[in-house]
């Protein structure tokens, strides 16, 4: 019974978000849960933009051990915002409007994207080389990120290093309004197309016999992808592994891959992880820079039991 | 060997003798001190400023591309996968896992000592991949490599993770991050060891290249495959451990050098060694002098660079239309 299932996984995210906002409340209470309120919006968003975006992702690609930042999306998405400051320097950069500035970098990583995406797919490469080829893609991109944040001013560096590394405490509540507004969209959209998802699922071929118009669809997909990978990079940072532990999760918690069940039964797993991992590491252990950390070491693990254990069947 | 053979080998040869001397000289000029080669025997300064930091530095520089090359060659035909190397099959990342423990137990031991630790945590870390890589589909080449990433991922989570507790994260980037710009003399001379270990490679190359067949074939061949295995993996370890322990991670060099030889020159081992050697040392110490001018007088450090430079020809060895199908 599927149904009740997502009946309990909205109770443990409920009681996640309750446990965010009450522990450890101290001082003034008013100001704190303002505050508070601010970062679990971020961190819904977050939860929400990786899951759809991974499960969306896995369904296209028609593969399980791939997500989209194991295939260096949130790794050019950073590059890109260095090779703006390059360009414009420190100053021009942060003269910027950060709305106008965050729009500029989701349009140029939705076209990133699916022009090195697009043509992969459709060659229908070997999975495994694409999946090699995106890491190193990661790689090389995190280097390239890495020698202009050499050759930029000092200053100019202090302007983009937070953004490089995963942080859950310190969220970007600037840019909440605008990206809220995507995080939505998406939602709605991934909703909508819950049952196309389940014929793309199928594959290239028997999707276009069954009456979908595929590139077509899968371009559309893709770019969704891209806006929703941009809004968490942005919002935290990059978080390699969190996508795919939390999708392997939620499929096993549910047994099925129909995405009217897996969509909401993989955000609300976010949204328990992410949260509650949050509650627990930042307001009950007082050591919240580390869950980043764990997230990262256990979904490591989760992919090499995915990879040793799924791929004997 | 047929004739043709040995004369293009000889030829491409003095190529590779030439372009490494080339860079050696130019490596020795590169630098923020000034170093007018016509004061170089009257001016004792200017004497020192070679012997304790270019000189030093250089050959650092080649022992590591070397040694990192022929790593990479001998880490491929252990594990029988073209894109496997010890950055990225978790070798490298035990090998700073082992002497951030040392460093946190012993702080006050010798790099010796260190360097032997991380060898043997090297050893360990890279044993436990080899043994669950075997386990992969081989129908799927591309496995091997992602599993090796994602474990050294993994292990790498858990170096930040302890780092990050003992407050020890800033000097980890000292490893993790391959940098030539520490180098002077009295630090480097660890990595002669590794050149040890190429050497004990030339000697036992005829046998690797017998491993590369697998291990039924070099079993009925009438090689001991497990003392082989064992002989590589230490091999593998030690490179890989010291290069860590002296200058940091370097990635790619044992992926991509290896791999062009081969497609030059073919995998017979006693012809291909001297020329992966050859070759890791030229594209280290290029992209170290690259390093060095691109920001003049400031230094990028040699692994950013390489992440560039071999990551893109990473991409175009997968991509290539194959030569031969």
């Amino acid at each position: 019974m599927p149904d009740r299932r997502l009946f309990f996984l909205a109770g443990a995210a409920l009681l996640c978000i309750v446990a965010f906002m009450t522990i450890g409340l101290r001082g003034n209470i008013g100001f704190v849960l303002a505050l508070r309120a601010m970062k679990l919006a971020a961190l819904l968003q977050v939860s929400v933009a990786i899951a759809v975006s991974t499960v969306i992702f896995q369904t296209v690609t028609n593969n399980r051990i791939l997500t989209p930042s194991i295939m260096g999306l949130d790794a050019l998405y950073l590059f890109g915002q260095m090779l703006l400051v390059f360009l414009l320097g420190g100053l021009g950069y942060a003269a910027l409007d950060a709305q106008l500035k965050f729009g500029g970098e989701i349009v140029v990583l939705m076209a990133l994207a699916t022009g090195l995406l697009l043509p992969t797919l459709r060659r229908r490469a070997d999975m495994g080389l694409m999946l090699l080829a995106g890491i190193i893609f990661g790689i090389l991109f995190r280097s390239l990120h890495s020698l202009l944040a050499r050759l930029v001013d000092p200053n100019d560096f202090a302007v983009v290093q937070g953004a490089s590394f995963a942080n859950f405490n310190d969220v970007r509540t600037d840019l909440l309004a605008f990206a809220s507004v995507l995080t939505i969209a998406g939602i709605v959209i991934a909703w909508r197309t819950r049952h196309v998802l389940d014929v793309i699922a199928l594959g290239a071929d028997t999707a276009t016999g069954l009456g979908i118009s595929w590139s077509r669809t899968v371009t559309g997909l893709l770019l969704l992808v891209s806006a929703l990978v941009a809004v968490s990079t942005a919002l935290v940072g990059p978080v390699a592994f969190f996508g795919l532990l939390v999708v392997a999760l939620a499929e096993r918690l549910v047994d099925t891959r129909r995405h009217a069940v897996l969509l909401p039964a993989a955000m609300l797993t976010a949204v328990i992880i992410l949260v509650g991992g949050q509650a627990l590491f930042q307001h009950a252990l007082g050591s919240s820079s580390t869950l980043g950390v764990v997230i990262e070491f256990v979904g490591g693990l989760a992919f090499l039991v995915l990879l040793v254990f799924g791929s004997r069947k | 060997m047929s004739i043709a053979a040995a004369k293009q080998s000889s030829k491409t040869g003095w190529i590779a003798g030439l372009m490494l001397a080339i860079l050696f000289v130019s490596s020795l000029c590169v630098g923020v001190g000034d170093m007018p080669v016509t004061l170089l025997f009257s001016d004792g300064q200017v004497l020192e400023l070679l012997l304790v930091s270019r000189l030093p530095r250089t050959l650092a520089a080649i022992l590591t591309g070397a040694g990192l090359a022929i790593a990479g060659l001998i880490m491929q035909t252990l594990a029988r996968n073209r894109y496997v190397e010890p950055a990225t099959a978790g070798t490298a990342q035990s090998a700073e896992l082992g002497i951030l423990l040392v460093t946190l137990l012993f702080p006050a031991t010798s790099l010796l000592f260190k360097s032997l630790a991380a060898s043997a945590a090297a050893l360990l870390g890279t044993s436990l991949f080899l043994m669950t890589a075997h386990r992969l589909p081989p129908t799927q080449p591309f496995l091997v490599p992602l599993f090796g990433l994602v474990y050294g991922g993994v292990i790498g989570a858990a170096v930040t993770f302890v780092a990050w507790q003992a407050d020890l994260l800033q000097y980890l980037s000292v490893w993790t991050n391959g940098d030539f710009s520490g180098v002077l003399r009295g630090r480097y001379e660890l990595l002669w060891l590794g050149a040890l270990m190429v050497v004990v490679a030339w000697i036992v190359a005829d046998r690797l290249t017998i491993m590369a067949l697998g291990r039924d074939a070099s079993i009925g061949l009438g090689l001991d495959y497990a003392r082989m295995l064992q002989l590589g993996l230490i091999i593998v370890s030690v490179i890989s451990a010291l290069s860590v322990v002296v200058v940091g991670m370097i990635p790619f060099v044992g992926l991509v050098v290896p791999n062009i030889v081969s497609r030059l020159m073919g995998d017979n081992m006693r012809g291909t060694l001297p020329f992966v050697a050859a070759s890791g040392a030229i594209l280290v110490l290029g992209c170290d002098i690259l390093g060095r001018l691109i920001r003049y007088p400031y230094e990028i450090p040699v692994g950013t660079v390489m992440g560039c430079v071999g990551g893109l020809i990473f991409l175009w060895l997968l991509f290539r239309r194959p030569s031969h199908v």
